[in-house]
């Protein structure tokens, strides 16, 4: 059977038109950032750079296309049409049932709504999981850097340990289906029902530094001031249990916050493998911060050494982890291209862009389109974050 | 020094100890005994007969035991046939003294591959050698670029010359191995044709130009851009210091200051950073090998893990555990040797 074709501006034009969600928001957000970037601070100086333009245009150009995906896509991401198979870009599906913009791959699925969703699993794994290892790092981080002594060699031998794992190994141990169905019978499965494995195990100890690091933010700072701090506390706790219980166990009681056993292996992979890079630059952070003035005003006082940690050094130490948070979303991202290229992990028929560059590079020889949406895509999203990243670098560094 | 040496190369021996120990503990947990097991004999094997395999070689033993016997410091014990007083092969390709003896790492015994059937030392050495013609052309290519642009860029902070080259490093570092590989096959190899798409001729054929270079641009790439940032950085704290505008206020050439003065000084930190790239380069290797088809260490690393090859994947994590923890202590003693105002203490 005889395809038709678009022309090349005709697929053009259709992608430029496809994404209008994301050009109204771009639109929008760009300028009500330039109308009002004085009082932006930091993210307002952004503003007045062109690599700084480029990096946030570019990062919220995938975030909107993540948000807006199932408007953007054409087509599922799985749905196969079996005549379009290995399609060349532009070609119409019988029936008037659409275009494939950028063709189809081997198994006659549409590229360009792969693309399109595949930025949906980026935009969920990569920065949440770099927000978990942030939390992670700077609450083993603190401590070390500020104490010294036994608890800095231990930890410090920790994530010299974890580092001095080749990545690729650490992931091809951690992220196997055998791992993920291994289950301890232990005296909590068999109270509540649920399988105990290596990945909820990590996830459970991981997990639960975000809840500790914010409990003792608000203990330190409003412990006699009872008034704020019997409203923060609960808030903390109650909002922190809920995303556990999720996350963990995924016995949310509302059923919003659940994550498939797949994602939760990868995330903590993730988070384990990134947290000893976040810990090491806290660690050295703090050592130069605890030499200024106001920490030993601080020491003075007689205020706790977490109340100094958290309200005094780590404020102060935003900057570098601000910058360091922006390449690491970016170096995230590569690493789950990395994990869906060796087919760790993910479901194999998973539209996100290390799978479907994968697949797409087995098959080079005859065809290149599959290939290079995805490519581009993640090469343009980790490209953005580094721009932003190097631009924050340069107006952290005016001040 | 000597003594700081000493006491890293203690802290060494001990993380990779602890990190065989994780990584025994990884390997063979139930379900990838099973998975070894049925890929041993047979997809259809009852319960009982994965069991009996896996009691008659051994993987029933006490952790520790069979930890300590693959470090060498327990005898391993040959299972005798009582029929003829022979000892039996646990794998048939390695052979096994009739008595027990001791055969570990400690002896330079890493155990038998039971996915290609040969020892692991027989598998591990050639395959480090392919890695290491790999790594060799890829430091040849990528240094001097990268010191290069690094020190082009630094040289004129602000310049256009600094802003066009470290956009263009930005974007090399967005640029891994996976997404570059496929743009370069797809320009060299299927558009252009200049190229071979594949490297697995060079391991048969030796290494050429039609097929090397494809992995070690690749490889190359990504790193390049790192090592030029940090090199530019550093170029650009030195032009700021004092002894440069003494320099050029004497009435030296602005190219004699750059080459003399600030150059030395400016490669220091570099050194470090190449000496870290090892760990990164790791992984880069094992994409690359993959894609291209080169047998390295990188592809025997995938095979290994991907058939729970137990004493290949060990020598193979002993490998690049070692790798990176040797590199960081010589970017140290480096860093030292190079830096006379750090004195390590």
């Amino acid at each position: 059977m005889q395809l038709e074709f678009i022309s090349g501006f005709q697929i053009l034009l259709h992608v430029v038109a496809r994404f209008w969600p994301v050009w109204l928001g771009l639109i929008i957000v760009v300028g009500l950032s330039l109308r009002y970037r004085k009082r932006l601070g930091l993210y307002g100086d952004l503003f007045s750079s062109g690599v700084g333009i480029a990096g946030v245009v570019i990062c919220l150009f995938w975030l909107f296309t993540a948000i807006f995906s199932s408007i953007i896509a054409p087509f599922d991401p799985l749905a196969q049409v079996a005549v379009m198979k290995d399609a060349l870009p532009g070609a119409v599906v019988p029936d008037d049932a659409g275009i494939y913009l950028f063709g189809g791959d081997k198994l006659a699925r549409d590229v360009f709504s792969r693309m399109v969703y595949g930025s949906r699993i980026v935009m969920i794994i990569a920065p949440f999981a770099t927000l978990f290892a942030l939390m992670v790092g700077i609450t083993l981080g603190l401590p070390a850097g500020y104490y010294g002594g036994r608890i800095d060699s231990f930890l410090s031998f920790l994530a010299n340990l974890v580092l001095a794992f080749p990545v690729i190994l650490l992931f091809y141990l951690l992220v196997t289906p055998e791992i993920r169905e291994l289950s301890f019978d232990s005296w909590f499965s068999r109270l509540t029902g649920i399988g105990v494995s290596i990945p909820r195990s990590l996830a459970a100890v991981f997990f639960i530094f975000p809840v500790v690091f914010f409990v003792t933010l608000f203990y330190t700072r409003f412990k006699n001031r009872p008034e704020r701090l019997y409203v923060l506390l609960p808030i903390t706790l109650l909002l922190g249990g809920w995303v556990y219980l999720g996350l963990v166990f995924n016995a949310d009681p509302f059923g919003v916050i659940r994550i498939d056993p797949n994602e939760l292996n990868i995330f903590v992979a993730v988070v384990f493998a990134s947290s000893p890079g976040v810990f090491r630059i806290v660690r050295g952070l703090v050592m130069d911060i605890k030499t200024r003035d106001y920490v030993a005003a601080a020491q003075t006082r007689g205020e706790s050494p977490w109340y100094i940690m958290l309200w005094e050094v780590l404020p102060n130490a935003r900057g570098p982890l601000i910058v360091d948070a922006c390449l690491r979303i970016g170096y995230t991202t590569i690493l789950l291209g990395t994990l869906g290229y060796f087919g760790l992990g993910l479901a194999p028929e998973s539209p996100d862009w290390g799978t479907a560059i994968k697949d797409s590079s087995r098959l080079l020889r005859s065809f290149i389109h599959p290939a290079l949406p995805p490519v581009v895509a993640l090469m343009s999203f980790v490209l953005g974050l580094n721009l932003l990243a190097d631009a924050l670098r340069e107006q952290s560094l005016k001040d | 020094m000597l003594a700081f040496i000493l006491r890293r190369l203690g802290t060494m021996v001990l993380t990779m100890l602890c990190l065989t120990i994780v990584v025994f503990y990884m390997v063979n947990l139930e379900p990838n005994l099973r998975k070894l097991s049925i890929s041993q004999l047979d997809m259809r094997s009852s319960d009982e007969h994965i069991e009996q395999w896996l009691v008659k070689n051994g993987f029933r033993e006490n952790f520790f035991v069979r930890y300590g016997q693959w470090l060498g410091v327990v005898k391993r014990v040959p299972n005798i046939n009582p029929e003829t007083g022979e000892a039996e092969m646990r794998f048939k390709a390695c052979p096994q003294p009739n008595e027990p003896y001791f055969g570990g790492v400690l002896q330079g015994q890493f155990g038998c591959s039971t996915k290609f059937k040969v020892p692991v030392e027989e598998k591990l050495w050639p395959a480090l050698g392919a890695t290491g013609i790999l790594m060799f052309w890829v430091m040849v290519t990528m240094v001097p670029i990268a010191l290069l642009i690094g020190i082009l860029a630094g040289m004129r902070e602000g310049s256009r010359t600094d802003r066009t080259l470290s956009v263009a490093s930005i974007t090399t570092t967005a640029t891994p191995e996976y997404v570059s590989g496929v743009i370069f096959t797809v320009v060299f190899a299927s558009w252009l044709g200049w190229l071979n798409g594949s490297a697995a001729s060079a391991t048969s054929q030796g290494v050429n130009f039609y097929n090397f270079t494809l992995p070690v641009m690749t490889m190359a790439i990504y790193a390049t851009g790192y090592i030029a940032r940090m090199t530019r950085a550093s170029m650009v704290e030195v032009m700021t210091q004092q002894y440069i505008r003494t320099a050029r206020l004497k009435g030296l050439s602005f190219s004699s200051v750059v080459v003399k003065h600030a150059l030395r000084n400016a490669l220091i930190a570099p050194f470090t950073v190449i000496m870290l790239q090892f760990p990164w380069l790791l992984t880069g290797v094992v994409i690359v090998e993959t894609m291209f088809r080169y047998q390295g260490f990188g592809f025997t690393l995938v095979e290994a893990a991907g058939n729970n090859d137990i004493d290949l994947l060990l020598g193979c994590s002993l490998v690049s555990v070692f790798v990176v923890l040797f590199t960081q202590l010589i970017s140290d003693i480096g860093y030292a040797y190079l830096n006379p105002r750090i004195r390590v203490q």
